[in-house]
């Protein structure tokens, strides 16, 4: 029983981590490869929730839906919801600075938020949406927590192996190129505002998959779900941990941070009752003092990031060792 | 008729508030070069020290304030010592990240300190003056002559005393400032008081107006960047003007839409302002 326990609590934790890590490679295309802040992290990941959510649901009086979808479409819509969103984001804040995007994001949080919470007929507001299908319902019976940690495991894999593959092209290039100098990439002909929104809207996609592989784990999604510590800020201290550009980093800072922050709530659960609320904070807090000991002290994160390998340099290590 | 005038009020007054805290995001822009996430959250902070006094001490709220405002300029400083001014060399962009990172702090510590519920300064509920039809509670009026009295000393502060010159020097033109000799670090300390003093003021503003909790001054950071935006940032009178613009508003869009998306009206009109007049009414920085 113990031993059951213990591997039940060791998938629940790898599931959810594989769906930060999910969101984490999102943002690192936007932060990491760009330099794009998005603070509204958490909207992209509750709009890919709800867009699957009520695209596989049954029909029910409380919220739209009833499309009864399978679960790849729902998470197809959800990527394609999310990366509308990023677009419009995108398209109002491409040409300003930095700045500007990182308030209009958490403008768009906010507004995302009260979407949720007020537009009923759409969510079910602050009650929610219940009874989201598990995605291997029809192939198998029972539930299964290992069979949905594997897809979880998959979409990682994908989304991991789709944006190392992309850090190594000419794409990722003229990102990380606009992030050094801007004007240099526009003096070269390239068209730095499309490529921008390109990034932005990659991400959000990505982030929108975050949220659909966590709508089909818990079968249940409220606005309260998608507060801004949980969808925002954990997602940016793990890929500043981890190391921001660098995709391996972004995977081992979303592990830490989380280990981190299920670790810490061992203790905190021990508190009495009446004190439970108030000594979580101190989780918070303790979140926010490692985000400012990294800024600090290492702020490349755990894996810094390194240039991607040109073409050329993969060729004469290929031949280097062929002569060998 | 009579209910436009009556939201016409509630705006200045909850404009006032805005107003507060848009002048020191506006002033830590113009003078450190970054968006300072951490500033709803400095305005909660002020608005806790206040219930100190006003609570378990039981001292008037008149003497509390300054106690509060100064407490909470002292406290920005602080931080500024212990983390961003490590950063300092490191790109804008950073700085903003990190102020995520206080302001999550600060939140967590005032959850821990004072819990996650409601609280109110003083029980008991004002009448309201009434003059034809309109309403105006006395904490109201407080409110807005509060503001505008630390706007006056703001302004006299900026023109009258070398500091304040000093300031707007920096803000104007940080390497031409440096060479004439004035002292950056001591310019930062002083903008840290003012702007920190004055988003103090806000929270304890808000607190009178309404209620307190933890994530006050974070629901209102919005607005407070809209205000500034508005304004053009780095300007503090257009931060006045758009504070006032963003808080009637916020209270005239109830006319049309469920006040839940009250927040939305600064975000649309923040919207604009970036899309056609991205440096403010009043040409701040871009």
């Amino acid at each position: 029983m113990e031993l059951a326990g213990l591997l039940n609590y060791i998938v629940f934790f790898l599931t959810v981590a594989g769906i930060y890590a999910v969101l984490v490679l999102g943002l690192n295309i936007q932060w990491g490869f760009t330099g794009q802040i998005n603070i509204g992290v958490a909207a992209f990941f509750a709009v890919g929730a709800y867009t699957s959510a009520i695209l596989t649901t049954a029909p029910s009086p409380d919220h739209l839906g009833g499309f009864g979808l399978p679960f790849l479409a729902g998470a197809l819509a959800a990527m394609a919801i999310a990366a509308a969103l990023g677009l419009f984001v995108a398209l109002i804040t491409v040409n300003l600075r930095g700045d500007y995007l990182a308030i209009a994001s958490i403008g768009i949080a906010e507004i995302v938020r009260l979407i949720l919470k007020n537009e009923e007929w759409l969510t079910n507001g602050v009650r929610g949406i219940p009874a989201i299908p598990d995605p291997l319902s029809g192939l198998v019976q029972g539930s299964h927590p290992a069979l949905f940690l594997l897809i979880v495991l998959i979409a990682v894999g994908l989304v991991y192996f789709a944006v190392e593959r992309l850090f190594r092209s000419p794409w990722v290039r003229v990102l990380r190129a606009i992030r050094a100098n801007e004007e240099a990439v526009m003096a070269s002909g390239k068209n730095v505002t499309r490529f921008r929104v390109e990034a932005f809207l990659l991400g959000s996609a990505i982030m929108g998959l975050g949220g659909a592989l966590y709508a089909h784990f818990t079968s249940f999604i409220s606005p309260s779900a998608f507060e801004p510590m949980y969808g925002t800020f954990l997602v940016w201290v793990m890929l500043i941990a981890g190391g921001s550009g660098n995709n391996r980093g972004a995977l081992l800072g979303t592990f830490v941070i989380w280990l981190v922050w299920t670790g810490t709530e061992m203790f905190t659960s021990q508190a009495p009752e009446e004190w439970i609320t108030r000594i979580s904070a101190i989780r918070i807090f303790l979140i926010g003092l490692i985000l400012e000991i990294i800024l600090i002290l290492r702020p490349q994160g755990l894996l810094p990031e390194r240039p991607p390998r040109t073409p050329e340099a993969d060729e004469k290590r290929r031949s280097g060792s062929s002569a060998e | 008729m009579a209910e436009i005038l009556q939201l016409i009020i509630y705006g200045i007054v909850l404009g006032s508030i805005i107003t507060l805290g848009a002048i020191g995001v506006s002033m830590i822009f113009g003078i450190l070069r970054f968006a300072h996430f951490a500033h709803g959250d400095i305005m909660t902070l002020g608005a806790y020290l206040a219930l100190i006094g006003v609570g378990p001490l039981s001292l008037p709220m008149l003497g509390v304030f300054p106690l509060a405002v100064v407490a909470t300029g002292l406290i920005a400083a602080g931080i500024d010592r212990l983390i961003y001014r490590h950063l300092r060399s490191s790109s804008p962009i950073i700085m903003l990240i990190s102020s995520v990172g206080t302001a999550l702090m600060l939140r967590s510590l005032i959850q821990l300190i004072w819990g996650p519920d409601n609280k109110i300064y003083t029980q008991g509920i004002s009448m309201p003056y009434t003059y034809a039809d309109l309403q105006i509670k006395p904490e109201q009026i407080t409110i807005v002559l509060g503001t505008v009295a630390l706007v006056t000393l703001l302004h006299l502060f900026l023109h009258q005393t070398r500091m304040g010159k000093a300031m707007r020097a920096m803000s104007d033109n940080m390497n031409l400032a440096r060479i004439s000799g004035i002292n950056t670090e001591r310019v930062i300390f002083w903008a840290w008081i003012i702007a920190a003093g004055l988003g103090a003021a806000g929270g304890i503003f808000l607190g009178i107006d309404t209620r307190l909790n933890p994530i006050m001054g974070w629901r209102l950071l919005l607005p407070v960047f809209a205000a500034a935006i508005l304004g053009g940032i780095g300007s503090y009178y257009g931060a006045i003007l758009g504070g006032i613009v963003i808080g009637i508003s916020q209270e005239l869009s109830t006319l049309f839409i469920s006040p839940a998306y009250k927040p939305a009206i600064a975000f649309g009109i923040m919207v604009l302002m970036l899309i056609f007049r991205p440096t403010g009414i009043m040409g701040g920085q871009k």
